[in-house]
């Protein structure tokens, strides 16, 4: 199925007051894959982001969603193929209570009223917000409001699923329950992020961007090991991959 | 202290309240809005020199109110936030029109108070009948209602995005007022010369905002309908809810009750 490939080639885009957004990206994953997405506050992850499902359209450069370059004809189908979850939850969240926020995507898709509490409640269900159901979306947590607004992307059942900073500001076990749901998605995945250790847990190739610019793209363990290009990046070893500071003082 | 935090504003809480199951939330809201609709026609319909007349009309907020269990507090509470609009519509009234029509105790009324009154008094009526529908069915039930009943969808669309738009308006003010108000110490009023940067720079990050909400709709697939689980149906007792009121309505517009209340204590005395 090659309509899951996403493909950006020397993609440049500047922000209309001037700021450099990107300077060249270019990469291509294909169907099934699961890519981390890193680099410092700035980098440009964000700005990348925005341009999988139109938001942002590039000065310059191409995005590729399956076999087509994204235009303005299949922005609609591209949208539909794309799901995203926004690093601002408030962003996402726009109905006047969760059930019917999560219900708005599957509506639209024009499933039967069965079919779409089915869906709702499964949705809300994996993310462990079923109980949040009749509240308000404006009032919850930031970490309830963050789960909701995965519950809204996931009750569309998108082929691509992207994501800007899933686990900020969710709590451990919700923050673990994420990453097994996420290890089930069989589709593909990229997932924007600052939480190495779940880059590490959950995809099998990285990409680094540094100042608008991909500084590297391989395999998460060996990219994670070499200490040089995380600190040029701003990052640093997963906590998992560092040595032990108690355990290591303990044996001594 | 000035409140940080409390959100006096608080307009979602309409909707929480739309999601009560009295026997007025499960009426379809077509026939909610027919009603307001009549009721609003009939209130505005009277002479500028109404106000004993249109006392009666009260009685649709205070019976839907009390039938469909909802805060008159919080409602009275609403009303006011939007009087100001309708004090500076009247306001002009007493000034302008100075004839005196009518004596109470010995001290003349002029008409321009009386229109005044008149005013408003069908503000409080025309605002509460149209937030009672709205606590009832959910504004963006009311939208679909609105479609149902022939309303073309841009417009109604428009009508969702307003009100959508002034969530992100409060909120966004309520966070710089509160992240300001942390910041200063004097905790006094705020002065014109930050006031007005604040009011620019609000406007651009609800700009920002909303077009980032639009977009996440976008992604879920809206395309200018609006999805709706509810199925509506009219039964006997929608027709019956609207007929009901429409009779009473016109009775009210066609005979002052106050006027012959009164003049029937009158010839009871004499
Ligand atoms: N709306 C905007 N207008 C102008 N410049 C912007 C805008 N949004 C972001 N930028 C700038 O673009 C650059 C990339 O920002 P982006 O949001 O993509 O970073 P990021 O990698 O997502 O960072 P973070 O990890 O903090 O989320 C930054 O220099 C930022 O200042
Ligand atoms: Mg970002």
């Amino acid at each position: 199925m090659s309509h899951h490939i996403v493909e950006a080639q020397d993609l440049h885009y500047t922000y209309p007051d001037g700021t450099r957004g990107l300077s060249g990206v270019s990469f291509r994953i294909s169907h099934g894959e699961s890519v981390a997405l890193v680099g410092e506050n700035g980098a440009g992850k964000s700005t990348l982001l925005l341009h999988l499902n139109g938001y942002l359209a590039a000065t310059r450069g191409t995005v590729r969603i399956g076999d087509y370059p994204l235009t303005s004809k299949n922005l609609h189908a591209v949208r539909r193929a794309v799901g995203m979850v926004f690093q601002n939850s408030d962003d996402q969240l726009f109905m006047p209570t969760v059930f019917d926020d999560v219900a708005f995507g599957p509506l639209n898709l024009g499933l039967s009223e069965v079919e779409v509490e089915l869906r709702v409640a499964q949705s809300l269900e994996t993310v462990g917000a079923g109980h949040l159901r009749k509240r308000p979306p404006y009032k919850l947590s930031q970490g309830e409001k963050r789960s909701v607004a995965i519950a809204t992307v996931l009750a569309m059942s998108p082929d691509i699923l992207v994501m800007d900073e899933p686990t900020a500001s969710l709590d451990p076990m919700s923050r673990s329950r994420l990453i097994e749901l996420l290890k089930t998605f069989r589709h593909t995945k990229i997932i924007a992020t600052h939480d190495l250790d779940m880059a590490a847990d959950l995809c099998e190739r990285t990409i680094v961007l540094h100042q608008g610019k991909v500084t590297a793209d391989g395999p998460t363990i060996e990219l994670f090991r070499d200490e040089g290009l995380l600190h040029r990046s701003s990052l640093e070893k997963p906590l998992r991959m560092q040595k032990c500071p108690v355990c290591s003082s303990r044996a001594d | 202290m000035n409140n940080i935090g409390r959100n006096s504003f608080d307009i979602g809480y309409m909707d929480t309240l739309a999601g009560g199951d009295s026997y007025l939330h499960r009426l379809d809201p077509r026939a909610k809005l027919i009603t307001a609709f009549l009721f609003i026609v009939a209130v505005v319909s009277f002479g500028r020199y109404a106000v004993f007349a249109l006392i009666p009309f009260l009685v649709y907020p205070a019976v839907m109110i009390s039938l469909g269990g909802l805060p008159y507090g919080y409602l009275l509470k609403k009303v006011l936030v939007v009087s100001p609009f309708a004090i500076v519509i009247g306001i002009f009234n007493p000034l302008m029109d100075r004839e005196i029509v009518m004596q109470i105790g010995g001290i003349g009324i002029s008409g321009g108070w009386i229109s005044f009154a008149s005013i408003l008094l069908r503000f409080v009526l025309t605002v509460s009948a149209a937030l009672i529908v709205i606590a009832l069915t959910g504004f963006n039930t009311v939208c679909l209602a609105l479609t149902k009943l022939g309303v073309p969808r841009p417009f109604v669309v428009q009508l969702m995005f307003f009100y959508r738009y002034l969530f992100v308006l409060t909120d966004e003010a309520e966070r710089m007022v509160r992240a300001r108000s942390l910041r200063t110490f004097d905790a006094g009023a705020m002065r014109f010369k930050t006031f007005v940067p604040l009011i620019g720079h609000l406007l651009l990050r609800t700009l920002d905002r909303a077009e980032r909400i639009y977009l996440a709709m976008r992604c879920r697939g809206f395309d200018g309908r609006i999805p709706m689980i509810r199925s509506l149906r009219i039964h006997f007792r929608e027709v019956a809810f609207v007929t009901g009121w429409a009779v009473l309505f016109t009775v009210l517009r066609c005979y002052n009750i106050p006027l012959l209340l009164g003049s029937l204590v009158t010839e009871a005395f004499r």
